[in-house]
């Protein structure tokens, strides 16, 4: 059986989560732990801590949240963010954190991506992809049934600052190939807009990579979630905004994907 | 790194030894049995072993990665000592599959022989890893007292490629392009193929229900 998670995202700055739009624009939603906590109890199936400055002072900082954490939440959960070694790893996973997601530095050194494999297990390795669609296209190709090869997307590093000139299928293919257990795959043209996942870019990673896909980036509405699942082909579907506002609790969305026939874990 | 939490250097609980042979993240297992009162200690000195009431054998990554480092840290024949004591003994996820003899993963390792039988890749048609939540099926018969009071279904969650095989001392499965074992039990030794660990309330229960088996056995009451 295949059961679809739901994974509420905490963006995590200074100690605090807070949401933007489009990569920007922040506000305050939180304290980590609560929240975490929260969540947890709603029904999340899985956490994602994202360290959104990842500077060393703030690491210390994401190390005591993990921490804290880990003493009262018994889901998974994986801390991203400024993660560019096996010891930056390690200290995350030692302070209890499940997985460490890498973005930047992965594609920097691809070989990071072996590296924790090897230390860690590829289970232990989400690679996080901020892709961005490179043809300018105002409506679904998906829906309109052309070809998804026409469609390309670019990855972007730093935050979604630094184009690469990598095609997102072939870094997230080559990805799993390296050791990557797990792809969060965030449109950065959907991100924080609530107008739901870019479908496409989503169904074409999830379609093509042999590990699991996390859909992110845009859910405005519990709908947005089913089709994340169903005509994004998703493994996981992760979202922010719509939980931190308490528009909707993870019960309420889990409810919402059952009765839209996805299989999930009840609450 | 976080503080140590300051414990009683005299405690009057049973001690759980987490068995920390460096490898992944073996934390977890630990902060869950701390919660619900164990004293459990991640312990790396064979020695120490000896003396625990119950073991965990936890694991991640790859099953000859982990064979190799139980071996190279002496917590194998700790490990064997302490099946040999009798004492609960419960193996979860890469920690079940080194009870077997060996693994499709890595067949130049073999496993303790605890329990028969060898741990297969997960079916065709399937993404690996299997990296989700997933129903427990019991096996009729089993008399489980790993699963005892689990709620029906049980959610659990699942992070793996491979898993033993179906053998008798199978308690439970899950269904993933086929029936997957998701738990053992062969007397007091136990293991999970899933992180009870990582289960929310339903794999808190499970790993209760290993703390009331070390408990029972070393003759100390539950609190």
């Amino acid at each position: 059986m295949r059961t679809v998670r739901v994974i509420p995202c905490l963006d995590v700055d200074a100690g605090r989560v807070v949401k933007g739009v489009r990569f920007t624009d922040l506000f305050d939603a939180g304290d980590p732990v609560e929240l975490a906590t929260r969540y947890d109890a709603q029904g999340a199936d899985e956490l994602v801590f994202l360290d959104i400055t990842a500077s060393s002072d703030n690491r210390r900082t994401m190390v005591d949240v993990v921490s804290r954490t880990a003493e009262v939440v018994f889901i998974p959960f994986t801390v991203g963010g400024g993660v560019r070694s096996v010891e930056d790893a390690r200290l995350l996973l030692r302070a209890g954190a499940d997985k460490v997601g890498v973005n930047t530095a992965a594609v920097d050194r691809p070989e990071l991506i072996t590296e924790l494999a090897d230390e860690f297990g590829s289970q232990c390795v989400v690679v996080a992809v901020d892709a961005r669609r490179r043809k300018t296209d105002d409506s679904s190709e998906l829906l309109r049934g052309r070809s998804l090869e026409v469609a390309q997307w670019e990855v972007f590093t730093h935050g979604g600052r630094t184009p690469t000139g990598l095609d997102a299928l072939k870094w997230c293919e080559r990805a799993a190939a390296i050791g990557a257990g797990e792809i969060l795959l965030t449109s950065m043209d959907r991100d924080g807009t609530r107008d739901g996942f870019d479908l496409d870019l989503t169904r074409l990673i999830a379609e093509h990579c042999p590990v699991p896909v996390i859909a992110s980036g845009g859910v405005g509405t519990l709908d947005h979630l089913v089709e994340g699942a169903t005509l994004g082909a998703a493994e996981a579907v992760l979202a922010a905004s719509i939980f931190h506002l308490g528009e909707f609790t993870v019960a309420e969305a889990k409810a919402y994907l059952q009765h839209a026939g996805v299989a999930v874990r009840p609450v | 790194m976080p503080p140590v939490p300051v414990r009683l250097s005299i405690s009057l609980l049973p001690v759980i030894a987490v068995l920390d042979y460096g490898i992944g993240n073996l934390r977890s297992a630990e902060k869950a049995l701390q919660y619900l009162g164990a004293d459990a200690r991640l312990i790396d000195d064979p020695d120490r072993v000896a003396t625990a009431a119950g073991v965990v054998l936890p694991g991640v990554g790859a099953f000859g990665r982990c064979a190799q480092a139980l071996r190279a840290s002496g917590l194998d024949t700790a490990a064997r000592l302490a099946i040999d004591r009798g004492v609960p003994f419960l193996g979860i996820c890469v920690g079940f599959q080194l009870l077997y003899e060996g693994s499709d993963e890595d067949p130049t390792e073999s496993g303790l022989g605890i329990l028969a039988g060898t741990v297969r890749r997960l079916p065709d048609g399937v993404k690996h890893p299997q990296m989700q939540w997933n129903v427990l099926d019991l096996r009729p018969g089993s008399g489980s007292g790993l699963l005892r009071g689990a709620p029906r279904p049980a959610w659990v969650y699942f992070v793996h490629s491979y898993a033993p095989e179906l053998t008798g001392d199978t308690s439970s499965t899950c269904d993933y392009g086929g029936p997957v074992t998701a738990s053992a039990e062969r007397g007091p030794v136990w293991g999970t193929q899933f992180h009870p660990e990582k289960s929310g309330a339903v794999g808190l229960g499970i790993l209760d229900n290993f703390v009331r088996a070390v408990d029972g056995t070393s003759g100390r009451a539950t609190p």
